[in-house]
């Protein structure tokens, strides 16, 4: 699948926002603190930024406000009406915790709540869609949800660093959910194997009785908007450095940085430790999520004789 | 509403002869030509004077070859064969690329079951052509909405056309009759019929879309080999078998006078 920035940055940034809003909204940040002030910032912008990038891959964006209205059927919908009713919960909580240092507690759980549905929502666009194999496992949910959590937590730990003069046990929680949102992402990773699931080029053609199906001719001898959009190949030795990449930047840089922090907790090296932590692993999640785009192979791709799409 | 009908009164489609079909693109044409001045926004070409030409196609015609096992080339183990293969909207009754739309641009009608976009509600975002497996949507580039076949919704009930016209553009134009358009939901149409006969299949049944378009295999025919052995033994020998009337007077009144007397009676 083509892997277009405008969607890569909306998943990456708001999930790390409503990650950041759902640990805020369990109140481990103290609000008379700069660390709660600037983390309600944080998210709020992540978020906002977020879904404003989404619309920029949009063919017809005038029509963008309609998406609201199909919640009963489509997980896209769903994902928008979530959105801006999350913001409902978390501007009130950014305010009470910016102009009055106060915490609500009940409200803080219906922000963690609603956040966490919405990163849900974001995963089930590409978890229902049955033609991409890759996708269609309820790891891919697992996945977000977790990276949205451990990414808020990496962002958390050197909010509180930086204003709170350490982060507790906050490194720790990090590192955890680290190592286990990118358990999930291997496991989802192997499914790369399966393909195409049940479906070949004999049940898409529906003359595999007769022998083996190849392609002799393209409808079409130049590109179309189906080979650039699902027909969108990354070589494999690519796919495999980037991926190693995506395990450095994304878990193995970030998770030592905050060890090392959680040793030295209090220190200026601590604090440059974590802030780095936050940028590394934001590297590696827009790494992590090109290749979940750019490595999902689609079903349409058997009628183009599965590898004769080009290698971009 | 993005939501499916629990069922259509009528399930219209095309039934595709894959024995049939003879890859002209005669019908990639015709729908292009009716397509983009009817039924919405125009169906756009990039370069198409250019170097890389391109545009929306509502309806593509792959070709496969398919080899048998122990088979190679055409002429070898002589069985490969040709298909060529149209392809456009399926018009599947559990239709995901309508349930996927988030501004309920697509939509099923209840009444007939063709699937079909409200351009006027699109927004582009491409969500539906990912979701069906076979590329029958696809976004037209200088719109920016999504287009699909539309069964030609424009033709079939337009009573300012012949009656005769009044079916799609690509079964109207098609050559080789290798399409044909009816009521699948009805077992005793003409279409129903053809299925049933020749044995009509779904594409890619385990994606769980239940298609509405249903395609017939190709015929089974003696191997290659067998027509190599008849045809070619009879033009490299003498022995004309028992060639009688026409034929047999022409074999029989050119032996006159040669030395060979008539290969039969050697």
């Amino acid at each position: 699948m083509h892997p277009a920035y405008s969607v890569i940055f909306f998943t990456t940034l708001t999930g790390a926002g409503y990650g950041l809003a759902a640990l805020l909204g369990f109140g481990l940040a103290d609000p008379t603190m700069l660390s709660a002030k600037l983390g309600y910032f944080l998210a709020l912008g992540l978020i906002t930024v977020g879904l404003l990038s989404s619309t920029l891959h949009l063919g017809n964006p005038k029509n963008a406000i309609r998406a609201f209205s199909q919640w009963r059927s489509s997980w896209l919908s769903r994902e928008g009406v979530l959105a801006i009713v999350t913001f409902v919960p978390v501007t009130i909580l950014a305010y009470t915790n910016i102009f009055m240092d106060m915490h609500i507690g009940w409200l803080g759980w219906v922000s963690a709540v609603l956040s966490m549905m919405t990163v849900y929502s974001t995963s089930m666009i590409y978890a229902s869609i049955r033609t991409v194999n890759l996708w269609n496992t309820w790891l891919t949910s697992a996945s977000y949800l977790l990276f949205s959590n451990a990414g808020g937590a990496v962002i958390l730990t050197a909010l509180l660093a930086l204003f709170e003069g350490g982060s507790g046990d906050m490194p720790k929680i990090a590192i955890v959910a680290l190592v286990v949102a990118w358990i999930a992402k291997w496991f989802w990773n192997k499914r790369q194997s399966e393909g195409y699931g049940g479906s070949t080029m004999a049940t898409a053609t529906g003359l595999g009785h007769l022998g083996k199906v190849r392609l002799l001719e393209r409808p079409h001898a130049m590109e179309n908007y189906l080979t650039r959009e699902m027909g969108f190949r990354v070589a494999r030795k690519h796919a495999a450095k980037l991926w190693n990449i995506a395990v450095l930047m994304g878990l193995l840089v970030p998770a030592v940085m905050l060890a090392i922090a959680f040793g030295l907790q209090g220190s200026t090296t601590a604090i440059l430790l974590s802030v780095i932590a936050v940028i590394t692993h934001m590297i590696g999640m827009l790494v992590e999520r090109w290749l979940f785009f750019a490595t999902a192979k689609h079903a349409v791709s058997l009628y183009y004789g599965d590898t004769a799409l080009d290698v971009k | 509403m993005t939501t499916l009908p629990q069922s259509t009164d009528k399930k219209l489609g095309l039934v595709i002869d894959l024995d049939t079909c003879v890859g002209c693109h005669a019908c990639v044409i015709a729908c292009k030509e009716w397509n983009t001045g009817g039924y919405g926004s125009a169906l756009s070409d990039q370069q198409p004077y250019g170097a890389e030409p391109e545009g929306s196609f509502l309806n593509r015609i792959h070709t496969f070859e398919i080899v048998p096992e122990g088979g190679e080339v055409i002429d070898q183990s002589a069985d490969s064969r040709v298909v060529h293969f149209p392809k456009s909207c399926l018009h599947c009754e559990d239709a995901p690329c309508v349930t996927v739309c988030p501004t309920g641009a697509s939509y099923k009608r209840a009444e007939d079951g063709i699937v079909l976009v409200d351009e006027d509600k699109c927004m582009g975002c491409g969500l539906c052509a990912w979701s069906c497996a076979y590329g029958a949507r696809e976004m037209d580039i200088s719109a920016g909405i999504m287009k699909k076949c539309t069964l030609c919704v424009d033709r079939i009930y337009n009573e300012t056309i012949p009656e005769v016209d009044r079916i799609p553009s690509c079964v109207r134009t098609c050559p080789a009759g290798a399409r044909h358009f009816g009521d699948l939901g009805d077992p005793q149409s003409d279409v129903s019929i053809l299925v049933a006969e020749r044995g009509g299949f779904d594409l890619m049944p385990e994606q769980g879309n239940k298609p509405t378009n249903k395609y017939l295999p190709p015929r089974e025919r003696k191997p290659l080999s067998d027509a190599v052995n008849t045809g070619f033994e009879a033009a490299n020998s003498d022995n004309v078998g028992d060639a009688t009337g026409f034929f047999g007077w022409i074999d029989k009144t050119l032996s006159k006078g040669s030395n060979n007397s008539k290969v039969g009676e050697e």
